[in-house]
């Protein structure tokens, strides 16, 4: 298990790697990226069973399954730096002939990328079915998914949250990005949805809630606790609260950032808060 | 002249659920999901046999098409079971992005396509969805004609690794493809051969397309008649080799003209080998509630509406 330290400076050069993305193509999601950095971070380094090397099957690992397939900066960076592919590839994002298209793709033969995501609410579907499989191929490793709250939205989720309850999906882990933000506001004043929580529960989940979602000791003892209720009849929800754009003073509490780059007094600025722990790629 | 004759009509759809019952025997990774159609998908016997493959959905067609894109990964082959309109149109994205885009080895077996669902009217009747599927990258698309060869082509693709689209239907129509013939994605068959009009036809027009060859036997005009099962990749081999000898083509479809076989056909007509055709097929319309050989009359999908246009076309020469 890596210490509390070496997780915080993979999180930082997540960050900057996030922000020279962006910076680099003047487009992209940094906002979500930013507040996931810790999760994906505690994701891959801490959390997932994964097999050596990339096979699309994932047979006998853990998987992971990005719904919300804006926030690719964040997810790549974290890939690169979990060995998937070389972190100097991290130079391509959005160009021409990349693999590392603006949403993730399975179509361009990444590594550590099992479904195309971008196009919102279709991810807990997909996760349900690779669920499913690992039950017929009586594997006993677990999904992850990850989704975004604005994403609730839309409604297959909810057929796919009924469906997974219903069926005893209990080999699944959905997590629900609660940063409050999406693209034309706060989801208070696009589209109120009441409380997660009790829709969730309503619906037959067990729901744990992370309170500090950029907390990276709060984000495992979440989903550890998340992990001991799989595998008792029903899927598990957890409900991470994060702020948009952490980790970067300008960007934080704001939907400004979704979908826009920084500029280059703006990136200068992002990285000094954030100095190079393990090396720029 | 070739004569065709059958025993017995039979659903295509049914063909669809022997060809699954068999893989449900054969092929381990095989699993089906339906969405609340069972009976009409006749996938009753893979069910009884492999409760353990089978996923009921409920009324939720785009769930049903990510869980099926899930399930590709751990190396399952899932078909997918609902009426045609709701396997193409009303879940286009999660189509095309979570099994297309994503290069997904599922399997969207499609019944109730084109008027002859009947009396349930245009909600249910869609005309547009080989185009839709058509224009999806990667997307091999299949309409079979009769009983034996759905329940062949459904065989035939658990083996070919990648998203196929399967549109049969409900009527009963004449069984009278061998029960054993092989089927192979994307191989046109020859069933008359002709020199004065070539009729390509797909699902239930190859019948009326035979039943149009022999009367225009009778009156002297020989037809070259052409079962193209195979929509995408369609086999431009033997549509340019039948033209080279006839000059002319009818292409007979129970689908929009906009986005079906026929402008396919034309296309490979335009590069190739400019060709008079004419269409049998809706004419940018929707369908309405009726008796299948009603639908098919009024909206001129049958052997007479195929000779009508086969002595237009010939007349174009």
């Amino acid at each position: 298990m890596a210490s509390t330290q070496q997780l915080e400076d993979l999180t930082t050069q997540v960050r900057r790697d996030i922000l020279r993305m962006v910076h680099k193509v003047n487009s992209g999601h940094p906002g979500g990226s930013l507040g996931c950095a810790e999760f994906f971070v505690a994701l891959y380094t801490e959390l997932l069973e994964r097999n050596e090397g990339f096979n699309m099957d994932g047979i006998g690992e853990d998987l992971f399954f990005l719904s919300n397939g804006h926030i690719s900066p964040v997810y790549y960076s974290v890939l690169a730096r979990s060995g998937y592919f070389d972190v100097d590839e991290l130079n391509t994002f959005r160009l021409i002939n990349s693999r590392l298209q603006g949403h993730p793709t399975t179509h361009e033969g990444l590594p550590g990328i099992r479904i195309a995501s971008g196009s919102l609410g279709q991810g807990m579907s997909v996760a349900i079915g690779a669920a499913q499989a690992k039950k017929l191929n009586d594997d006993n490793h677990l999904i992850y998914s990850l989704h975004g709250d604005g994403e609730l939205q839309e409604g297959q989720n909810w057929e796919a949250i009924m469906y997974a309850s219903a069926k005893k999906v209990d080999n699944l882990i959905s997590t629900i990005d609660l940063n409050g933000q999406q693209i034309d506001g706060s989801t208070d004043t696009v589209l109120p949805m009441g409380s997660i929580k009790e829709k969730f529960e309503a619906f037959g989940w067990v729901v744990i809630e992370i309170e500090n979602g950029n907390d990276i000791e709060s984000i495992l003892t979440g989903m550890n606790e998340a992990k001991s209720n799989t595998g008792q009849g029903k899927p598990v929800c957890v409900l991470l609260k994060t702020v948009m754009g952490n980790g970067i003073d300008f960007m934080m509490h704001t939907h400004a950032w979704h979908g826009k780059a920084p500029n280059d007094e703006q990136l200068a600025i992002g990285l000094a808060q954030n100095p190079v722990t393990l090396g720029d790629y | 002249m070739k004569t065709y004759t059958y025993t017995e009509k039979k659903d295509t759809r049914s063909g669809f659920g022997a060809g699954l019952a068999e893989l449900g025997r054969t092929n381990p990774n095989v699993v089906a999901l339906c969405a609340d159609l069972i009976g009409s998908l006749k996938m009753n016997t893979f069910i009884d046999e492999n409760p353990d493959r089978f996923f009921q959905i409920g009324i939720a067609e785009a769930n049903m098409m990510g869980i099926a894109a899930g399930l590709t990964i751990g190396g399952k082959i899932p078909f997918t079971g609902t009426f045609a309109n709701f396997s193409t149109g009303r879940v286009y994205d999660q189509i095309r992005q979570s099994i297309a885009y994503s290069g997904k080895n599922v399997k969207i077996c499609a019944s109730h396509a084109g008027l002859t669902l009947g009396e349930d009217g245009a909600t249910h009747q869609i005309l547009e969805d080989i185009g839709l599927m058509k224009m999806l990258p990667g997307m091999v698309v299949i309409n079979p004609c009769d009983y034996n060869q759905t329940k062949a082509a459904t065989i035939a693709i658990a083996d070919y690794d990648g998203p196929v689209y399967l549109r049969f239907g409900r009527p009963s129509v004449p069984v009278f493809m061998p029960e054993n013939e092989e089927f192979v994605i994307g191989k046109a068959i020859q069933l008359q051969e002709g020199n004065d009009v070539t009729i390509v036809a797909t699902g239930h027009l190859v019948w009326e397309a035979l039943e149009a060859a022999k009367t225009l036997n009778e009156e002297g005009v020989s037809a070259d008649v052409i079962n193209i099962h195979t929509i995408k990749p369609l086999d431009d081999e033997a549509i340019l080799k039948s033209v080279a000898k006839t000059g002319c083509i009818v292409t007979a479809e129970e689908h929009n003209y906009l986005g079906g076989l026929g402008e396919s056909v034309s296309r490979v007509l335009a590069l190739n080998n400019p060709t008079p055709q004419e269409f049998v097929a809706t004419n940018d319309t929707f369908g309405e509630s009726g008796t299948p050989a009603q639908l098919m009359a009024k909206y001129g999908l049958n052997s007479d509406a195929i000779i009508k246009k086969a002595k237009a076309v010939i007349a174009r020469k």
